[in-house]
């Protein structure tokens, strides 16, 4: 699998020469395989970061699909006890917060919920999981062959655990990343503005990785930056975290445009 | 061992920071976790124990009706909360590890996750007076 950040900021996006290093734009991922397919993890302002990549490359335009009337694309989300996705969707996806609705696409757009079990998608093996984060939160397993990427950019698997990291069955996203060639992981805070943001959904970069740690984890790439932190803050927090201590796996500061092969 | 479900997990979260006994047990009934205001309940500490079967922690947890008889397993609210998928409540009489008879009250409800899956039940407790 090829792998390339297109966002990597958490929250709101932050463009500016002063995150130009790192990226402002948030959360969007590429995964590329070994097929055609072309999966998209996250749809954040980065996704037009991707979507101007394809036209420069002119490849399949990344999101010209969207505007063909017979082609099928196909979106998954986290599901819900009470609205479907499409409903959700169209709730943000609508003016006046939006100037277009879902239903002006031309393009046959399906929805699903990600189902509880593993599923297909152009080749990828996915696993789907409610993770620990407010409103109902996916994160993602995506495999191809043996090899295996965590996206895990929603994530506070600290919540509530008096010493963190817990044991691993009690731990949120485990099953996820368990021995994952690549996890991306939701490494939003300083541990001490974690502590003024505890229940927020996101997690300390210390805690982040702990759970990799105690995933097993080959690489981190820490993820969804804070919008207030500029590329001097993330270098002084990816220097404090490279300093705590002997970690078991590859630590990689997620920058926009980094590309990963897994 | 797989990971429990997120939803257990987060309940264990809320129970551990919570003053009032409560139990978490899996569909079979089997006891997930404990809260330490519950472990006076069952004379154990969880660290010590982990999980139990349902055979285990109801040889240490006997709650004894008004009449001074066993309460059947089947009418404790756990039980009802698994087997009927409904909240119920309880009280009855059970003697601590110091010897003294308490009556406590018990209300139990089962964890519904997404896509109905039954995930467990919790079960609450205090004394009453």
């Amino acid at each position: 699998m090829k792998v390339t950040l297109w966002g990597t900021r958490g929250s709101l996006a932050a463009p500016g020469p002063e995150t130009i290093r790192y990226g402002g734009n948030t959360s969007c991922v590429e995964v590329r395989g070994h097929g055609r397919a072309l999966l998209v993890l996250d749809a954040g302002t980065g996704s037009g970061i991707l979507a101007m990549v394809a036209l420069r490359l002119g490849a399949n335009a990344a999101f010209e699909p969207l505007y063909e009337p017979a082609r099928e694309i196909h979106i998954w989300g986290p599901p819900s006890p009470t609205l479907d996705l499409r409903t959700r969707l169209a709730r943000y996806l609508s003016p006046p917060l939006f100037p277009l609705r879902l239903r002006d696409l031309p393009c046959d757009l399906m929805l699903h919920n990600v189902p509880p079990e593993r599923f297909e998608v152009g080749g990828f093996e996915v696993e789907a999981e409610l993770v620990c984060h407010p409103g109902s939160t996916v994160g993602y397993r995506i495999s191809e062959g043996n090899r295996s990427l965590a996206y895990l950019p929603d994530h506070e698997p600290a919540l509530g655990v008096r010493a963190f990291p817990a044991k691993p069955e009690w731990t949120s996203g485990f099953d996820l990343a368990a021995d994952a060639d690549l996890l991306i992981h939701d490494a939003q805070y300083t541990t001490e503005e974690y502590q003024q943001r505890i229940g927020w959904g996101h997690s300390a970069t210390r805690d982040a990785l702990a759970f990799a740690t105690l995933s097993g984890a080959r690489r981190l790439v820490s993820f969804h930056h804070d919008p207030t932190h500029d590329d001097v803050m993330l270098d002084r927090i990816d220097a404090a975290a490279r300093a705590a201590g002997d970690v078991t796996f590859a630590l990689i500061a997620g920058t926009e445009g980094a590309t990963f092969e897994v | 061992m797989s990971q429990k479900a997120i939803e257990l997990i987060l309940m264990r979260q809320l129970a551990s920071s919570l003053a009032m006994p409560i139990f978490l047990v899996d569909p079979l009934g089997n006891l997930l976790f404990y809260n330490e205001p519950a472990e006076r309940l069952l004379g154990r500490r969880y660290d010590e124990t982990g999980e139990m079967s349902m055979k285990e922690w109801r040889t240490l947890f006997a709650p004894i009706a008004e009449d001074g008889s066993p309460v059947p397993g089947e009418v404790l609210p756990l039980s009802i909360a698994l087997h009927k998928h409904r909240a119920a409540h309880l009280a009855f009489w059970l003697k601590g590890p110091d010897g003294i008879s308490k009556k406590i009250g018990a209300t139990a409800f089962p964890l519904e996750g997404q896509g109905a899956r039954l995930l467990g039940a919790v079960g609450i407790f205090w004394e009453e007076s």
